[in-house]
């Protein structure tokens, strides 16, 4: 259709979009303008209103004022019906799927091959194996049932299930952020070849390289407003940050260097000691001392048996052989409450599946394990809930308006500061953090790394996962490094110390065994199997 | 009695990676979704081998033949339950809806309306008071089971008002309509009744397996926020499902007054809960999307075959249908429950 030229005619135009919500401004006076064969980036961070700008173009949020034109002419969108017929497909942020259909239909429903006779489901799954094959996961099979995949499957499931119409407009809202480094460069080199083919794309990653790589043009929002506009070609990256999160970006760096100036020597006295801990099927027998006042970092690429660890010493899952020391009593953690008797505390990486009860406001979210570890027959009293509850609102920046508000209505980066403040009010001796900065901006990544600083200043051990290594690196006075199931080392954490040191540390690791092993949690991911971890 | 449409085969499709140390590297080939179907075959069969084993002629044509001629109105009504309860609702007047259906049929035609208004119009009762709870459940979003549960004693409540005797049904051509039959391979006798619960499930499969409508009601089922974002057209489909239940109830109705030639305002009581225990034991979740309409059919005829076997023993008490009906639900949803968590 529209031939590329340098500008073509815009397809959709944004004019002054307010939405509000519960009385709060969210969208405020915003425009946008997407052209064809363009990636038009949104950049911002958590509740900037990404999301919500997505979901006044989607008619999935009601536009309180502002005008919505496709093609140029205005139109009112209403649904996410009415916006596919119009051609702007969306791979949405929260899973968009349903579980007990199989692939092909998840990809084909609402837009099915039909003939006479009604569904022609061999046709089907023929469209729909193109559209997976295209995003290089041909080997799964499009009559699995969408729940037996891993969720970096799932999502280019849902991506595949966008491009499949052939969209004049795709948006994507985080399209990578359960996907490995191969799988998300395959999805960005669709995402190009698309813009190619004159598809005007909005693309919304909290990874700032794949925004960089992929976008032609980024909108930056802060609050629900537009604070600047750029081509991604002219823009400086630390100029970028800095508008996104309105504030000094130097504070990244001082906290590095805090770190580093405290830098716990380690007494050698272990408050939690596991000893050749494991479980059959998940992870070898190790070893880990864990001591007050410490961050200590387990760093290892997904799969490398890190959650697994950190569950296994939080009670989460049991182990089959080893021992759990806490102040040199043996104990048993035969479920996480029990452990969160003895103060050792875990936060999930799945915040939404596993931590949040999206039904119950913040204040009762937060007050839950603590509310659990007295016993339900003895009530948390309204006084007692304001004093645990006012504790933590201004550590973690909670607005008060937010406290009686269900916690599911809540951005994924509060919800985070949530979940840590339920853990918090325990007052652990023991704090595990499974990706607390997952799919969060980096004010709130700053916030919750320079929370993690404080609690080891305090005398907490802290145990600190995250996937990002320059993370690990920058918090950690120590840093355990797994593979394969398997602890292959510990760093004691310093100034030689960088990302590169785990890096050749796990490659190294790597080159011992025998080459062509059938390792990498990529091959299996594509392949639709289980998440590792 | 496998169904023909989206045949998985989830066992080869977890590829080289799919963690084989956790030992799921079972030998089943049958897709786990019809496993809980399977089972229900399984159950069918064992109830056959044992009645079989204990009683003369059980195994008879003429006995399998009654089975169906006698759960007609028990297959229509959990083919129209199976919609809802795939959505994740549940519909509690059906029992009512049934009764009201029967009592207004037999009322009409012993006022004089001929059959071929009477017969259209109940089925249409069926299907606007399904209609109504479905905009209960929509517009005003009532929970369900209080819709229907309004349902039940507003349908219930019509029938006394409209009649609270039985009323003999003596029209010549509703009576010729209930009494055809005629003889398939010689021996198996298949009334009308039985011609329409089969035409019903027919529809009921078509409408599940092959329409965007049927597609929509699993979706739902797996989550009415996914479903919308996806763009699917959930207000209808919700709203579709209970007239879709109504309307089976309205049919059911019908059969019932062909099967008892008689319209009474106390038929049906409870008979919801043999329509939901039917698609239960049929394999179908009560938190919606996953079963099968066949297996619905199968549940039905389950618990008709437990009735049958009470019957063929002779000293026992027809509680005792209820007893083994309430066990077997709670093995069934059991194994639901073992099956999907293993899943996780």
């Amino acid at each position: 259709m529209s031939s590329r030229t340098d500008r073509a005619a815009p397809v959709v135009e944004m004019y002054g979009i307010t939405v509000e919500r519960g009385g709060v401004r969210v969208l405020d006076d915003v425009d946008l303008t997407l052209h064809p064969g363009e990636v038009h980036a949104i950049m911002g961070e958590n509740g900037a209103g990404k999301s919500t700008l997505i979901g006044a173009l989607t008619g999935t949020v009601p536009i309180v004022s502002g005008d919505v034109l496709v093609d140029g002419a205005a139109r009112t969108p209403t649904s996410v019906a009415q916006s596919r017929a119009e051609g702007i497909a969306t791979v949405f942020q929260e899973s968009h799927l349903s579980p007990h259909l199989t692939v092909a239909e998840n990809v084909m429903i609402g837009h099915e091959v039909r003939r006479w006779f009604g569904i022609d489901w061999a046709a089907n799954r023929e469209r729909a194996s193109a559209a997976l094959a295209t995003l290089g996961i041909e080997d799964v099979d499009p009559r699995t049932p969408l729940a037996a995949l891993s969720p970096a499957t799932k999502q280019l499931v849902a991506v595949a299930r966008a491009i499949v119409l052939e969209p004049r407009v795709l948006v994507l809202d985080e399209p990578t952020s359960s996907l490995d480094a191969a799988e998300a460069a395959r999805l960005l080199g669709v995402v190009r070849r698309l813009r190619d083919q004159g598809v005007a794309v909005l693309f919304v990653s909290h990874f700032l390289e794949q925004v960089f790589e992929v976008s032609d043009r980024m909108t930056v929002l802060r609050g629900g407003r537009v604070v600047a506009e750029y081509r991604t070609a002219e823009v400086e990256r630390a100029e970028l940050i800095s508008k996104m999160i309105g504030e000094d970006i130097d504070a990244l760096q001082a906290l590095h260097s805090q770190r580093l100036a405290h830098h716990y020597a380690g007494s050698g006295e272990a408050t939690l000691r596991a000893t050749s801990i494991g479980r059959r099927g998940s992870l070898e027998p190790t070893d880990v001392d864990l001591a007050r006042g410490e961050v200590v970092g387990f760093a290892g690429l997904r799969g490398s048996g890190r959650t697994e660890l950190a569950r296994l010493m939080s009670g989460v899952e049991r182990a089959d052989r080893g021992e759990l020391w806490l102040d040199g009593a043996r104990v048993q953690l035969r479920s996480p409450g029990a452990a969160l008797r003895y103060r050792i505390a875990m936060s999930s990486e799945n915040v939404r599946e596993d931590g949040i009860v999206a039904g119950l406001t913040v204040r009762e979210n937060i007050v839950l394990a603590l509310q659990a570890l007295r016993g339900w027959s003895r009530p948390l009293s309204r006084g007692e809930q304001d004093a645990v509850v006012d504790t933590y609102l201004d550590a973690l920046h909670l607005s008060r308006d937010d406290l009686d508000r269900p916690a599911g209505e809540l951005s994924g980066g509060t919800q985070q500061k949530v979940l840590v403040a339920r853990l918090l009010a325990t007052r652990p001796h023991v704090l595990i953090l499974d990706e607390p900065t997952r799919g969060i901006d980096i004010a709130a990544k700053l916030d919750i790394q320079r929370r993690v600083a404080r609690l080891a200043g305090e005398g907490v051990a802290v145990v600190f996962i995250s996937s990002q290594l320059e993370e690990v690196v920058r918090l950690s006075d120590r840093i355990v490094v797994l593979k394969d199931r398997e602890k292959i080392g510990e760093l004691s954490n310093g100034p030689g110390v960088t990302v590169d040191t785990i890096v050749e540390m796990i490659a190294a690791d790597l080159d011992e065994l025998a080459p062509g092993d059938d390792d990498g949690a990529g091959a299996a991911d594509g392949a639709g199997g289980r998440d590792v971890t | 009695m496998t169904t023909v449409a989206p045949r998985g085969r989830a066992a080869r499709a977890q590829g080289p990676g799919g963690a084989p140390t956790r030992g799921r590297a079972r030998g089943w080939r049958i897709d786990r979704r019809y496993l809980p179907v399977v089972g229900t075959l399984v159950v069918l069969a064992l109830i056959l081998v044992v009645g079989g084993a204990r009683y003369d002629n059980f195994l008879s044509v003429g006995v399998l033949a009654n089975l169906f001629i006698n759960n007609s109105f028990l297959i229509v009504l959990a083919v129209g339950m199976t919609f809802v309860i795939l959505t994740g609702g549940i519909d509690l007047s059906v029992g009512a809806v049934l009764a009201l259906s029967s009592v207004t049929a037999a009322y009409l035609l012993n006022a004089g309306l001929p059959a071929g208004v009477v017969v259209p119009l109940v089925v249409l009762i069926g299907s606007v008071i399904g209609l109504l709870i479905g905009a209960m459940v929509h517009v005003f979003e009532v929970q369900p089971f209080i819709a229907t549960l309004a349902g039940m004693f507003f349908a219930r409540g019509l029938c006394f008002l409209i009649a609270p005797e039985s009323i003999p049904i003596t029209d010549e051509t509703f009576v010729a309509l209930a009494g055809w039959d005629t003889w398939v391979a010689g021996q198996w006798r298949v009334t009308s009744s039985v011609v329409i619960a089969l035409v019903v499930v027919a529809v009921a499969f078509y409408l599940l397996h092959y329409t965007q409508f049927g597609r929509t009601v699993y979706a739902i089922g797996g989550g009415e926020a996914s479903a919308r974002l996806m763009g699917l057209p959930v207000t209808r489909t919700k709203v579709l499902v209970y007239v879709i239940s109504g309307t089976c109830a309205g049919l059911g109705g019908l059969l019932f007054a062909m099967f008892s030639r008689s319209g009474y305002s106390l038929t049906g009581v409870a008979m919801e809960l043999d329509a939901i225990a039917a698609v239960v034991i049929g394999g179908t979740i009560l938190t919606g999307g996953t079963g099968f309409v066949l297996g619905s059919v199968l549940g039905a005829l389950v618990l008709g075959l437990i009735q049958t076997i009470i019957t063929f023993e002779g000293t026992l008490s027809s509680w005792w249908t209820k007893i083994v009906i309430g066990g077997l639900l709670l093995v069934f949803v059991v194994l639901q429950r073992l099956l999907a968590v293993r899943r996780t």
